[in-house]
């Protein structure tokens, strides 16, 4: 897959040439990450290195804090009035929870699929194309390439080409969702954030989304919140267990699903709990 | 007592059957509905019965003036002694002239307002800005009417020095002011109501907050602002206290917005409070304007539908 280097034609660098790859390939260096939501301590102490062009998934019981975590890696948990964070989430050598750290640059690098299907109500192009115009670009037989390669990217090309100008309500669910993901595509970010991507879906678009997540990790960073252990194991390579806001737990998704070394995890994965 | 032991040793079930014995509860199902359709009726039948007075007294109307002396018309002289004109044009263009000022006026700071206070506003603002903007909606008509003439004409008399006592532009502004908190109120409903999560998503894109309102907000509520906007308009098209008072009694077929104009609902006043008599020609021409004014708030109703329908984004 080749990449369109449309952020140049917005006058800043396009995302890929300016990252430093370091030799850890690590892209989210969390450190000591604290988080409250008022009084409630959410998020204890999170050390977490993620590697980039890999799939980390974060699985633990509800309410455990992967969301928030998940939330805070592009700051959308600063939406919560009443949040306040300590520590370090180092992205590409910039701490990110720096107060001049610019939240729509950030968002800009770095997508975000949510739980449930949130397309605008929109023709079906528009959506697509709304990042990329928003960042500046208007010439249309460049947005007609960036849509077509992003919706061909999201797996759903075939199934939407004829009704590009429909609006993207009259999808289903399913479809739906792999349109906010060609979405988050159409702007070439260098990570994917997915919340829970499949939970409201049902099974045979669950797995569409799987394959998708399988090919994408190729090009992008993918870290994807799970309820579901299966659905974890089948597609990354990396897991962290959450318990209570903290990291339980994080290693090779294989590692973690055979032998884990805490107590806490095994009873998790084994369905004892949570 | 007894009663109490009697029913203790009754199951539920065998209570049940006795109450359903009693019969009046049997007719008060049966007659209720046909009570409420019978009261609500009454408001269906009453706009019908309006709406025939007015088609059956025009009609009278048009038998003494012809209709296109009337719809093609550019002087409305009813008073003259020796030969009376009714051409509709002269009250028509001063409705549209207040109408225009007016929406001019709202229409920006009506949704510059909406798009404040559902998108950048925090609660505490939020909390003291719309209770002022619905008191705003409260003020009566009336004095807004003499808070043009008294307040608004001489002020924009220092500015521009040809504006006479009775003008367009002061009424206009101040319908606009009258009509501007309904526009922000109900455009900020349908803003508010755009579900959170469409904003996320464009949030998650790198989209400014001013960008969300403007490229995803905006246009998913459209349907719902452009129904305010409407309404808007028509309130200010049926608006009378301030144009009796403001705009003055001098009906004229121009486009000049500093001297005295007649709308349709400040003629209908002038000869209501007046002295014509019944069955005369003017007491006709009341119907005959009024018909037209309805025909007005009728089209900008369709107009709305038409529209928010063109445009609406469903979500």
């Amino acid at each position: 897959m080749v990449k369109l280097n449309v952020n140049n034609q917005n006058g800043t660098n396009g995302n890929k040439a300016n990252q430093k790859v370091t030799d850890s390939g690590i892209v989210y260096d969390t450190r000591q990450l604290n988080l409250w939501y008022g009084s409630h301590h959410a998020l204890k102490n999170i050390d977490l290195a993620i590697k980039e062009n890999e799939v980390t998934a974060i699985i633990g019981p509800s309410g455990c804090g992967k969301s928030t975590y998940i939330k805070t890696l592009n700051r959308m948990v600063e939406l919560v009035p009443s949040v306040k964070t300590s520590g370090q989430i180092i992205y590409r050598d910039r701490n990110i929870l720096d107060a001049d750290y610019g939240v729509e640059e950030l968002r800009t690098k770095v997508g975000m699929v949510f739980q449930k299907p949130n397309p605008f109500p929109k023709s079906i192009f528009d959506n697509i194309a709304y990042g990329p115009r928003i960042h500046g670009i208007k010439n249309k037989k460049t947005l007609n390439e960036i849509v077509e390669k992003s919706l061909r990217g999201a797996a759903i090309w075939d199934e939407v080409k004829d009704r590009l100008n429909e609006n993207a309500y009259g999808l289903s669910g399913g479809q739906q969702q792999r349109i906010c993901i060609a979405r988050a595509l159409a702007i070439e970010p260098d990570v994917i954030l997915m919340d829970e991507p499949t939970s409201a879906l049902d099974p045979i678009s669950t797995l569409k989304v799987e394959e998708l997540v399988q090919e994408l990790k190729q090009n992008y960073s993918i870290i994807i919140v799970t309820h579901n252990m299966q659905q974890a194991a089948r597609i990354s390579d990396k897991t962290a267990f959450f318990l209570n806001g903290e990291v339980i737990e994080f290693d090779k998704t294989d590692t973690i699903f055979s032998t884990p070394s805490d107590k806490r995890t095994e009873d998790y994965i084994s369905g004892r709990f949570g | 007592m007894a009663l109490n032991e009697q029913t203790a040793k009754m199951s539920v079930q065998e209570m049940i059957a006795k109450q359903k014995g009693k019969k009046g509860k049997f007719w008060v199902e049966k007659s209720i509905p046909i009570i409420l359709f019978l009261i609500a009726s009454i408001s269906v039948l009453t706009t019908f019965g309006i709406v025939f007075t007015l088609i059956f007294e025009t009609f009278e109307f048009f038998k003494r003036v012809p209709f296109l002396d009337y719809l093609l018309g550019t002087e409305w002289l009813p008073f003259s002694n020796n030969e009376p004109l009714y051409g509709i044009l002269p009250l028509i263009a001063g409705t549209l002239k207040v109408t225009l000022i007016a929406v001019v006026v709202a229409v920006p700071f009506g949704l510059a307002s909406a798009v404040y206070l559902s998108e950048f506003a925090n609660d505490k603002t939020r909390r003291v800005i719309k209770p002022v903007l619905e008191v705003l909606a409260g003020i009566p008509t009336i004095v807004y009417g003499f808070f043009a003439l008294t307040f608004v004409t001489p002020l924009l008399q220092q500015f521009i020095p040809g504006l006479k006592i009775f003008n367009a532009l002061s009424p206009g502004i101040v319908v606009g002011i009258m009509i501007l908190p309904m526009i922000a109120s109900l455009s900020e409903d349908a803003m508010t109501s755009v579900p959170k999560s469409i904003r996320e998503g464009a949030l998650a894109l790198g989209a400014t907050k001013l960008e969300v309102a403007m490229k995803v907000v905006l246009p998913a509520a459209l349907s719902g602002i452009m129904a305010s906007i409407v309404l808007a308009i028509s309130r200010a098209i049926g608006e009378t206290m301030i144009v009796s008072l403001a705009g003055g009694s001098t009906p004229r077929f121009d486009g000049d917005l500093t001297g005295s104009i007649q709308t349709m609902t400040a003629y209908i006043v002038q000869v209501s409070t007046g002295d014509a008599g019944y069955g005369t020609t003017i007491y006709y021409s009341i119907y005959a304007v009024g018909f037209t004014l309805f025909l007005f708030t009728l089209l900008m109703n369709w107009l709305a539908h038409a529209i928010s329908k063109r445009f609406r984004e469903e979500y």
